[in-house]
C-alpha cells in the first residue's frame, strides 16, 4: 500500500463522489416520486394505467439494470434516440428504483388497517381525503423499511453506471487501474469512499425507522 | 448489404451461443447459491448465539457486504486474489466466490431474523423434552425457520440471478458478454442487430427471473392467510 498514490489519487475520486453523490440523490427522489404514484394508482385501481404500471413493475424489477442501461445507452440509438450516459444512467436508474419503490409503498399502504379505512369512510371521508388523510401518512411510515432499504440498494447500484462509462466512483478507480496498474490502492479508496457516503446513510435511515414506528398503531 | 436486425439472433450458431452463455450466468448463480446458502445458515445460527465475540465479528462481515457494492466485490476478488495471494483460478470461480461471500451475508442475516421468530414456546418445548442444543436447531428451530425465510430466500436468488449480468466486467463469457461478440461480429450486416440481441437477454432475464418472482408473492400472500 502506497500513501503517496493515494493521495494522488483523491482529487479523481473527489470528482467521482460527487458524481456518485449527485447521481444516487437525483435517482432516489425520482424512484421515490415514481414508485408513489405507481403504487396510489395499484392501490385504487385506476383502470388501464393499472394493468400498464403492474407490467412495468414485473418488468423492471425482473430485468438487471445492467442491461436496462445498455439497452438505453447503445439500443435506442439505433431507433434514433440518442442520450448522454448520464441520462441514460438516471432514466435507467430511476427505471429500476421507481418499480422497487413502488412494491415497499404498496406494502405499507395494504399493511393500513381495514378498521382505519372503515373509520375514514364513516366520517363520510371521500376517495382523495382516504388517500390524503387515512392512507398516505400511515401508509407511508409502515414502508420505512422497504424504502430504506431501497435507498441503499439505489445508491450501490450507481456502481453498474461504470459500464457505460459514467465517470462515478467505480468507473474513477478502474480507469485509475486501467492506467497505472495499482489495484490494491485505488481498490481501497473505493471501498472507503463507498463507505463513508453509505454509513452515514445507513446510520440515518436506522434513525427514521425507529422515529416512525407509529405507523403500525391500530394493527 | 443491410438485413433485418433480427435475422442476426439465428444466422449460424448464434442462437446456441446465446443460450450457452446463459446456461454460464444461471449456472453460477446456482452454485454461489448452494455455497452461500450453506454458509449463511451456519452464520444465521451462529449469530443467535450467546458469544459476543462471534456475533460482532458477523456483524462486521454482515455490514461490509451492505456497503459494497457488487460490482466492487467481483473487482475485489479479481484483482487482489491473484497479486497479493498468487491465487489464480479462473473469472468463473472467482465470480462464484465472489457471489457466494455475498449470497451468505444476505441469506444469515434472514436465517437470524427467521429463527428469532419461530415462538419461545417451541424452543422451551424443546427443551422440556431434554433437547440437546444440535437437537434443538435440526428438528425444531430450522424446520419452522425455513418455512418463515423461503420467500426472502427466493427473493435472494432472483438478485442474484440479475446480478450475474455484472459477470461481463471480470471477463466472464456469460450471456451479455456472448450478445456483445455477437453483435461486434455482424456490425456490418446487420446494423440493427444491437437492438435485438439486446432485446433478447432482456427477456431471457425476465423469463427466468418472473415465475421465481411469481412464486415468491404467492408464498407471502398465503403466509399473511
Amino acid at each position: 500500500m502506497d500513501w503517496t498514490i493515494i493521495q494522488q489519487s483523491l482529487p479523481n475520486f473527489v470528482q467521482g463522489f460527487k458524481l456518485t453523490l449527485w447521481l444516487s440523490l437525483v435517482g432516489i427522489v425520482g424512484s421515490i416520486i415514481v414508485g408513489i404514484i405507481t403504487s396510489l394508482v395499484q392501490y385504487f385501481r385506476v383502470p388501464v394505467l393499472k394493468q400498464i404500471l403492474n407490467v412495468y413493475v414485473e418488468v423492471a424489477r425482473n430485468t438487471p439494470l445492467l442491461i436496462q442501461l445498455f439497452f438505453l445507452y447503445y439500443a435506442f440509438p439505433v431507433m434514433g434516440i440518442k442520450m448522454t450516459a448520464e441520462t441514460c444512467g438516471i432514466i435507467g436508474l430511476i427505471f429500476l428504483g421507481g418499480a422497487y419503490m413502488a412494491e415497499g409503498f404498496t406494502g405499507g399502504f395494504n399493511g393500513v388497517s381495514q378498521n382505519q379505512l372503515d373509520a375514514g369512510e364513516a366520517l363520510g371521508m371521500n376517495q382523495f381525503q382516504l388517500a390524503r388523510y387515512v392512507v398516505l401518512p400511515q401508509g407511508l411510515s409502515l414502508s420505512v423499511p422497504a424504502l430504506a432499504a431501497n435507498i441503499i440498494f439505489l445508491i450501490k447500484e450507481t456502481s453498474i453506471f461504470s459500464v457505460i462509462a459514467i465517470p462515478e466512483l467505480t468507473n474513477t478507480a478502474l480507469d485509475l487501474i486501467g492506467m497505472y496498474y495499482r489495484s490494491n490502492e485505488y481498490l481501497f479508496v473505493l471501498v472507503v469512499a463507498y463507505a463513508i457516503i453509505l454509513i452515514p446513510v445507513i446510520l440515518l435511515l436506522d434513525w427514521l425507522e425507529r422515529r416512525v414506528r407509529y405507523g403500525a398503531f391500530g394493527n | 448489404m443491410a438485413h433485418s436486425g433480427i435475422s442476426v439472433l439465428f444466422e449460424g450458431t448464434n442462437f446456441a451461443r446465446l443460450m450457452g452463455g446463459l446456461w454460464t450466468s444461471v449456472w453460477i448463480a446456482l452454485v454461489s447459491l448452494a455455497i452461500g446458502l450453506l454458509l449463511g445458515t451456519l452464520f444465521g445460527l451462529l449469530r443467535t448465539l450467546r458469544s459476543r465475540l462471534i456475533r460482532f465479528v458477523l456483524l462486521l462481515y454482515l455490514e461490509f457486504f451492505r456497503i459494497v457494492p457488487t460490482v466492487v466485490l467481483l473487482f475485489l476478488v479479481y484483482y487482489i486474489l491473484p497479486r497479493q495471494f498468487n491465487i489464480n483460478m479462473p473469472a468463473t470461480w472467482m465470480a462464484v466466490l465472489a457471489f457466494s461471500l455475498w449470497v451468505a451475508a444476505e441469506f444469515s442475516d434472514i436465517v437470524r431474523g427467521a429463527l428469532e421468530s419461530v415462538p419461545k414456546h417451541q424452543r422451551e418445548s424443546g427443551q422440556a423434552l431434554g433437547l440437546n442444543q444440535w437437537q434443538l436447531f435440526r428438528y425444531v428451530l430450522l424446520p419452522q425457520a425455513i418455512q418463515l425465510e423461503l420467500p426472502a430466500t427466493i427473493n435472494l436468488a432472483t438478485r442474484v440471478i440479475k446480478t450475474t449480468s455484472l459477470l461481463l466486467m471480470i471477463s466472464v463469457m456469460d450471456v451479455i458478454n456472448v450478445g456483445q461478440q455477437i453483435i461486434e461480429a455482424n456490425n456490418q450486416t446487420h446494423p440493427t442487430g444491437i437492438f435485438w440481441v439486446y432485446g433478447l437477454i432482456f427477456i431471457l432475464y425476465f423469463i427466468v427471473d418472473y415465475p421465481l418472482s411469481l412464486w415468491a408473492k404467492h408464498l407471502t400472500a398465503k403466509q399473511k392467510d
